[in-house]
């Protein structure tokens, strides 16, 4: 699916700076800099070193730290991002059902999700509690929750990251599927460049500490048709001219 | 195998105690069967029952007070830094005071009359549940926090499912704690100036009569409903708060 640049912009972000410790002897710049848009019906994947601010930027983008320079634009829906964390955080008191409905507003609690467990593959799970569930289930989950907000904007960080091949992959097709099905808009954080080739629409280069964006890419190539080579020669590719950002 | 081990163990007891007593042959170390035989009597007159129901009442109303205040004086503590600033010291100095003078006072502040004796148990209990909830309230898992905020929980989802269930083992655990404390308080409190309870009682065989039989038999008494209570209430409800895991 190719993404046009002038594709509707569900989310704007425009990040000018973002210091941890300002008052104190030694603040830390952790984002400089970093502006893009997360557009509707497409996969996003902000791409970059471990510990180079992509959580900063998440927790700025869901309004959980306000104390930054510069502007977030969110869609203007009420329930406009969901979230998806690299832990799962769920409740491990809540069966698996109850999580997911908790986190809906009141009254959209009682609604039926059948499909939406169906279509994840976790109906024989709802009544476990998360204890009982291996980290592959539990993202599942914590995806099911952030997708049955119905959001504009589904943020998935590392969701990818310490599963096994076949788990990585089933949870890949997972949000492949739910982005077609709904036409939402998904930012990905991830350090795993073949990852973001094999499911991205656009991929934004980030470079570490402070976090800036060194560069944007659109893939044109629909997702079905990414084999290995192709995904091999493009992070070959992209190792050579972000050699700070892609390990070769 | 494990109950089997848990009542030789008591018979064990129990039958070197008959022994011990018997050779003794003095009534400052009274047998087993002579104690039972003062529960029998005392339970006839209704005396014992009169007196542990009593003790019970208080047992039970200053427990739930001091919980309750205890668990929201936690909460508040461990979640404002400012007020535990404030009230950490007064607390530190009510946790060390002995129950016995917060007694005494209370007595004489208060009056020598019945909520003299529940404000003595619950200024005794109350410190030590407040400390308990404010580490449980500190170590609230600050990720769940922060998915509770990204997903707009309201403030009534949020204490139903994210706050209590990480606060109830801590409360289990005070009220566990809490509740023997709280007896052995009440029974000092019934000796120095209550006129019914165990702790009159005890008083009352001590001092009249130097009756052993009948000290060790309200003790005994009191010690089984205590034990009950804790096996067939608080431990099943440890249970449960922590089904999930």
């Amino acid at each position: 699916m190719p993404v046009s640049d002038t594709a509707d912009a569900a989310l704007r972000v425009e990040i000018l700076r973002k210091v941890y410790g300002g008052g104190g002897p030694e603040p830390v710049e952790a984002v400089r800099d970093l502006a893009f848009t997360v557009t509707a019906g497409a996969i996003t994947c902000l791409i970059g070193p471990s510990g180079a601010g992509k959580t900063t930027t998440l927790r700025i983008l869901l309004g959980l730290d306000p104390d930054y320079e510069g502007r977030v634009t969110p869609p203007p829906d009420e329930a406009g991002i969901a979230m998806a964390f690299q832990e799962p955080r769920l409740l491990p008191w809540r069966t698996v059902e109850q999580n997911v409905r908790l986190a809906l507003p009141r009254p959209a609690r009682a609604q039926n999700l059948d499909a939406l467990f169906e279509s994840l593959g976790l109906t024989p799970w709802r009544g476990r509690y998360p204890g009982a569930l291996s980290l592959g289930m539990a993202r599942r989950v914590s995806l099911a929750r952030a997708l049955a907000q119905k959001p504009r904007i589904l943020i998935l960080d590392e969701p990818f990251v310490s599963l096994d091949d076949n788990a990585a992959a089933s949870l890949r097709g997972l949000v492949v599927a739910a982005v077609e099905a709904s036409g939402m808009g998904v930012l990905m954080v991830t350090h795993n460049v073949a990852e973001a080739l094999e499911i991205a629409d656009r991929l934004l280069l980030v470079s570490g500490r402070p976090a800036s964006l060194l560069g944007t890419i659109a893939l044109d190539r629909p997702r079905g048709q990414r084999d290995r080579g192709w995904v091999e020669a493009n992070r070959a590719s992209l190792a050579g001219r972000f050699p700070g950002v892609i390990a070769s | 195998m494990g109950f089997a081990t848990r009542l030789a163990s008591v018979l064990v007891l129990l039958a070197g105690w008959q022994v011990a007593a018997s050779a003794a042959g003095s009534r400052l170390l009274p047998a087993p069967l002579a104690i039972l035989d003062f529960i029998a009597r005392e339970s006839a007159t209704g005396d014992l029952w009169w007196n542990v129901g009593i003790t019970l009442a208080r047992v039970g109303i200053s427990f739930f007070l001091a919980m309750t205040l205890g668990v929201l004086l936690g909460i508040a503590l461990g979640r404002s830094r400012r007020l535990n600033l404030v009230l950490d010291t007064p607390l530190l100095i009510l946790l060390n005071t002995p129950a016995l003078v917060i007694t005494v006072l209370a007595y004489i502040w208060v009056g020598l009359n019945e909520a003299a004796a529940i404000v003595a148990v619950v200024l005794n209990k109350l410190p030590n549940v407040a400390v308990i909830l404010r580490e449980g309230a500190r170590g609230l898992d600050p990720q769940l926090e922060e998915m509770a905020r990204s997903y707009r929980f309201d403030r009534r989802t949020w204490i139903a499912h994210v706050l209590v269930p990480q606060l109830q083992p801590f409360a289990v655990a005070a009220a566990r704690s809490g509740l023997s404390l709280a007896w052995k308080i009440v029974l000092v409190i019934e000796l120095l100036g209550r006129p019914n309870g165990v702790g009159f009682a005890i008083n009352y065989y001590f001092v009249q009569s130097l009756n052993v039989a009948a000290i060790l038999g309200y003790s005994i008494v009191f010690m089984s409903v205590m034990i009950a209570i804790d096996i067939l209430i608080l431990q099943r409800l440890e249970a449960y708060v922590r089904r999930w895991r």
